[in-house]
């Protein structure tokens, strides 16, 4: 098995206060892909209000938000044989239903023994 | 104050179900396992106080406080008189006189506290299981030996033995109830895991046909899992599996048995009656559960419940399938290997099962003949009537035995013989 992050984007700021019913459905995809022994890690929501970017010398902006149309919303991590399969995972996420997005990629390990 | 006659009546018992095992639960930590039923006594003898005092003067404006006040008094007194007494036998240590009053404040962190150290002083390792479930029943439920005697369909006096022997355990048990240390919570944090499942399916699984025993027993569960999963030291993984695991079997609590007690099978309960809130808990805590690397029966078992808690899936199956195979590697049980195979029927077909199940031979068990029953239904009824008469001999379940009658019933109306 392969370990691999998926990393939630999202255009509207809106949206990254989700309501009972969103985390409802996002709670039961996460159950789903748990219930299939596939969950690694359920990962975080990250906040979009109170948060910063650090650019080289220092120079600090507000949020990333004014300046890029996609912020990152959280991560989840899980585990599948192939990259195809948490892709299959990924696609079943109601994120899509709010004009997200996400990004499936690898967890890089210094000690792979499984592969 | 509340004079109505009605309320009046309704009042007591429901107040000595919600608020018996949270006193007792005080009780027990101030006076320690050594006396554990003059903390019982205290209790009821508030309880009587309050019918009496109740009926003459009227329902007081607050009577849990009511109740909490009566029980600290009494307690005070009764702690003042063993002080006497055992200062009496022995030169004992003099700041055990006035102290502990303290521990005797009713309030909500201290009665959740207590408890969960009751949970962890039930759960010795020295008692038998069968006898630490009894324990739990009376001691963290506050349930009646002839309610207990029910559950296992057992004779009272049967029960009253095996509470005596534990009780006795208990009391020669140094654990300290006053002080939950980490690592006497490691120490015995998988029999109370182990106690509470067991507590559960006595009253999922239950032998009797109550509908009302089993739904408390399952209930009590519940409540005693959640007060794990809301303190810090005891909110493990497995602990939230466990509580997810209870959360989707619950939710099908009131499609499994019809109004006459006849077990109804998964197939064919009215998924109405499925218990959408509980199932949506169980996701919550089957979440919470993967916080780590761990993989425990109950994550298993949990994950497996929660796939018969989804009706679409095409891949279902397969997913309970893999799911059982990892189970048996941890736990070779006889349910675990059957449903197994129940579930190996559903993906490849009932001929490579009834080879899979026949190669188990447990000839002995009312389940296997129960499993083999159903998969010779379509093939070959005459020898699945015969495997349905052998689980009917070897279970002790009536409900069951209603149910597999009816499955014969069928089988003799489609095929006449």
């Amino acid at each position: 098995m392969k370990e691999f992050a998926l990393i939630f984007r999202m255009s509207k700021h809106a949206d990254a206060q989700p309501t009972p019913e969103q985390i409802q459905e996002r709670t039961n995809w996460l159950a789903s892909i748990a219930a299939q022994n596939k969950l690694v890690d359920k990962g975080n929501s990250l906040s979009a209000a109170n948060a910063r970017i650090v650019n080289n010398g220092a120079a600090i902006t507000d949020g990333p938000y004014t300046e890029i149309k996609e912020f990152i919303s959280g991560y989840v991590i899980i585990k599948t044989e192939t990259l195809d399969e948490a892709v299959e995972l990924a696609k079943a996420n109601p994120i899509y239903k709010i004009g997200g997005s996400i990004e499936v990629r690898e967890v890089v390990k210094l000690y792979n023994h499984d592969r | 104050m509340n004079t109505g006659a009605g309320a009046k009546h309704e009042l007591l018992p429901n107040l000595f179900r919600l608020e018996y095992s949270k006193m007792t639960a005080v009780l027990y930590r101030r006076f320690g396992l050594k006396h554990i039923e003059i903390a019982e006594d205290i209790v009821s003898d508030t309880f009587a106080t309050a019918s009496a005092n109740w009926v003459a003067n009227g329902i007081p404006e607050n009577p849990v406080a009511w109740l909490y006040t009566v029980a600290k008094n009494k307690a005070r007194d009764c702690l003042k008189h063993l002080n006497v007494v055992e200062n009496h036998q022995k030169e004992s240590n003099p700041d055990d006189h006035e102290d502990g009053i303290n521990d005797l404040e009713f309030t909500r962190q201290h009665i959740s506290d207590s408890q969960l150290a009751m949970i962890f002083a039930v759960c010795n390792p020295g008692i038998s299981p069968e006898a630490q479930i009894c324990l739990a029943l009376q001691v963290l439920c506050g349930f009646s030996v002839e309610v207990i005697a029910n559950a296992f369909l057992a004779k009272t006096e049967t029960i009253k033995k095996r509470l005596q022997r534990a009780r006795a355990e208990l009391r020669r048990d140094n654990f300290q109830i006053s002080v939950l240390t980490k690592s006497e919570i490691m120490r015995r944090m998988d029999t109370v895991l182990k106690t509470l499942y067991l507590l559960f399916n006595e009253g999922y699984f239950s032998k009797t046909s109550d509908k009302q025993v089993q739904k408390e027993l399952c209930l009590e569960a519940i409540r005693l899992i959640l007060l794990l999963t809301e303190n810090a030291l005891t909110n493990t993984p497995q602990a939230n599996a466990l509580l997810a695991l209870f959360c989707f079997q619950s939710s099908r609590l009131d499609a499994r048995v019809n109004n006459k007690g006849e077990a109804i099978t998964y197939e064919q309960q009215d998924r109405k009656l499925w218990d959408k809130a509980l199932t949506e808990k169980g996701n919550y805590y089957l979440v919470e559960a993967c916080n780590g690397n761990e993989t425990s029966k109950y994550h298993l078992e949990a994950a497996i419940a929660y796939w018969h808690t989804t009706p679409a899936d095409t891949n279902k199956w397969q997913h309970i399938l893999q799911l059982y195979n990892q189970l048996v590697i941890i736990e070779r049980s006889p349910v675990a290997l059957l449903n197994r195979i129940f579930a190996l029927a559903k993906v490849n077909g009932h001929a490579p099962a009834i080879a899979e199940t026949e190669k188990l031979n447990m000839i002995e068990n009312s389940h296997y003949h129960e499993l083999l029953g159903y998969l010779y239904t379509a093939t070959d009824p005459a020898q699945a009537v015969v495997h349905y008469d052998k689980a009917i001999l070897l279970t002790k379940s009536s409900a069951e035995k209603k149910t597999l009658q009816k499955e014969i019933q069928q089988l003799r109306l489609k095929r006449p013989e």
